[in-house]
């Protein structure tokens, strides 16, 4: 139970490019409805890699399968040169991935930095009866983890809140606060379940940025409907539709891609907000100036 | 005046009794949200298994820490075996279940130590304290601070791990969101075990508690407890082990009170219509964390 000792320094992952997750040939079926056929999708090392697609396409699936809450009846997963297919959600942390939920998911009965101090839990290095027994080691180990949170808590600008109960607090708070508390283990791989959703237009530009300084100590996957975001922050982008791959490419190529326009016009929800949303989000408020004509890449 | 302080203190013991077994049930419900029938059973038969030290020539309070820590053992087995494949699924497998290990428990008691009632000798004096010349105040006594002191070490060391400590942040963490936990790395079904283990070893302090208070132990001798421990969980809202303490402490006052000023026999009556009074007035319970869901 009790993890080697390892300080902060020694933690921050190194680049490798071992720390690459690479899912190739993904099928997934729920009782013989297939929901992913064939699916490949590699994140690079310290990228931004952007999961779109029309409703229904299959990228929930996809996230879910990359975290281990479903599982392929084939395909690969490869995360550090190793093998994830047969993995348990419980051991994502301490392979250094983390994820957020769609909404906000935090424990309505525990404070704010209680909440952010649960994610950090990998990181304790007391095992679990002098946990129990509140030995002194333990007490340090309490101290140590209360100290990360309040850091994570820090960077998402939310310490204020740090003894408030989360129904108290303003959704796009919550989402701050569950995205520390996945931040506060360190991942080397964030899983970004529409982080988006519910946030103002001047949240979203925000969450966009602190994206792009995440993405320097670690690779993000990101499902997100909002596509000026995508645009913005991802290096590469795989369209999904239909549980089939349709596109990947970077920000550009994906625009410009023809099959992709298609996918979207041809959905019968929302044609419109998703066309508009395609050439740039302009339909929800005007962007940015330059924002949708120079996305990074 | 004197009825009623000799009243006040007795309700105070008899309902630190209680909350004992109520602490017992909260415990379990925060973690896994299935009401523990068994829970009166169980202490009965970790407290059989003290009666057996004692009568191997043991002390008391080697019987006491032999019977936590068969209730700590027992709860984690139960959990691990019994409860685990009904964990998640329709409520009412999960209450069907406990209640078969209720009657299941109290057979093998009655089986292996025979259904006849044992005298159960108490840790300290039940002779009330002489409060001034002439007047004994019958329910205060060594053992009566004993079993109050007992039952508010138990809550404050309780309160203290769920607070203060990183299994208690787990096992609060695992007690509102499973999944969300398992996700965050948190070891939920460990969680539960130790939940199921804490309450057992809190039922059996309750157990061995209430032997001392009525001097006999039987393989039944539990099982009004069960009532009155439930009522005051759902008094103090089922999920908060302060709450639990509480509505232990008022269930036992009013009793007394009905008891002393009414009739012995309405207390069955009594603890049911504050039963349903509570579930209609608040259904919460006092204590709940409503301040949380509200929000």
């Amino acid at each position: 139970m009790a993890e080697p000792p390892h300080d902060r320094t020694t933690e921050r992952p190194d680049r490798s490019p071992t720390a690459r997750l690479e899912m190739s040939g993904i099928h997934v079926a729920f009782g013989g409805v297939t929901a992913l056929e064939d699916v490949s999708l590699t994140v690079e090392p310290g990228q931004v890699h952007g999961l779109i697609g029309p409703n229904g396409a299959g990228k929930t699936t996809m996230f879910n399968v990359a975290c281990g809450l479903v599982r392929p009846s084939s395909g690969r997963i490869t995360w550090r040169g190793q093998e994830l297919r047969r993995l348990r959600p419980a051991q994502l942390s301490k392979l250094g991935i983390a994820r957020t939920l769609q909404g906000v998911a935090l424990f309505p009965g525990m404070t704010v930095l209680e909440n952010v101090m649960v994610g950090a839990h990998r990181h304790a290095k007391a095992g679990f009866f002098s946990a129990l027994f509140a030995v002194p080691t333990a007490d340090k180990d309490d101290e140590r983890l209360r100290r990360r949170a309040l850091d994570a808590l820090a960077e998402l600008d939310a310490v204020a809140y740090a003894e408030r109960y989360p129904g108290s607090l303003p959704y796009p708070v919550q989402k701050r606060v569950a995205l520390a508390r996945a931040l506060v283990a360190e991942p080397e791989l964030l899983l970004l379940d529409e982080p988006a959703s519910g946030l103002s237009e001047d949240e979203m530009h925000e969450l966009g940025e602190l994206i792009r300084v995440l993405c320097s100590r670690m690779s993000v996957l990101l499902v997100e409907h909002h596509m000026d975001l995508v645009m913005r922050v991802c290096d590469r982008i795989t369209v999904l539709d239909s549980g089939k791959q349709i596109a990947v490419g970077t920000p550009e190529e994906i625009r410009a891609d023809p099959a992709v326009t298609e996918a979207y016009l041809g959905d019968d929800v929302d044609v419109e907000a998703d066309a508009a949303e395609l050439s740039g989000g302009r339909h929800t408020a005007p962007a940015p100036a330059g924002t949708e004509e120079a996305p990074r890449g | 005046m004197e009825q009623f302080l000799s009243l006040t203190l007795g309700g105070v013991v008899s309902g630190s009794v209680y909350a004992a077994f109520a602490l017992a049930l909260v415990l379990i419900w925060r973690s896994t949200r299935i009401v523990n029938f068994a829970q009166g059973s169980m202490a009965a038969a970790t407290t059989f298994i003290a009666v057996a030290v004692i009568d191997a020539g043991g002390s008391y309070w080697l019987a006491l820490v032999v019977a936590l820590l068969s209730g700590l053992v027992m709860g984690a087995l139960i959990e691990r075996v019994v409860i685990r494949p009904v964990e998640g699924g329709p409520e009412l497998n999960a209450v069907i279940v406990t209640l078969g290990l209720f009657v299941a428990i109290q057979g093998i008691v009655a089986l292996v130590a025979g259904v006849d009632e044992r005298a159960f000798v108490p840790p300290f004096s039940k002779v009330g304290y002489e409060v001034r010349e002439g007047f004994t105040l019958l329910s205060l006594s060594p053992n009566s601070i004993w079993t109050v002191a007992a039952v508010l070490v138990t809550m404050l060391a309780l309160t203290a791990l769920f607070r203060f400590t990183r299994v208690g942040l787990a096992m609060r963490a695992s007690a509102f969101g499973q999944e969300v936990a398992r996700l965050l790395g948190v070891r939920v079904g460990r969680m539960l075990t130790l939940g199921w283990a804490l309450a057992a070893a809190v039922g059996a302090l309750a157990g061995m508690l209430i032997a001392g208070d009525v001097s006999f132990v039987g393989p039944t001798f539990m099982d009004t407890l069960i009532v009155f421990g439930f009522v005051a969980a759902v008094l103090g809202g089922l999920d908060s082990p302060i709450g639990a303490v509480v509505g232990g402490l008022l269930l036992g006052l009013a009793l007394n009170y009905v008891r002393g000023y009414l009739d012995d026999s309405l207390l069955g009556m009594a603890s049911l219509v504050i039963l349903v009074v509570v579930l209609l007035v608040r259904p919460g319970g006092l204590f709940s964390t409503t301040a949380a869901r509200r929000a």
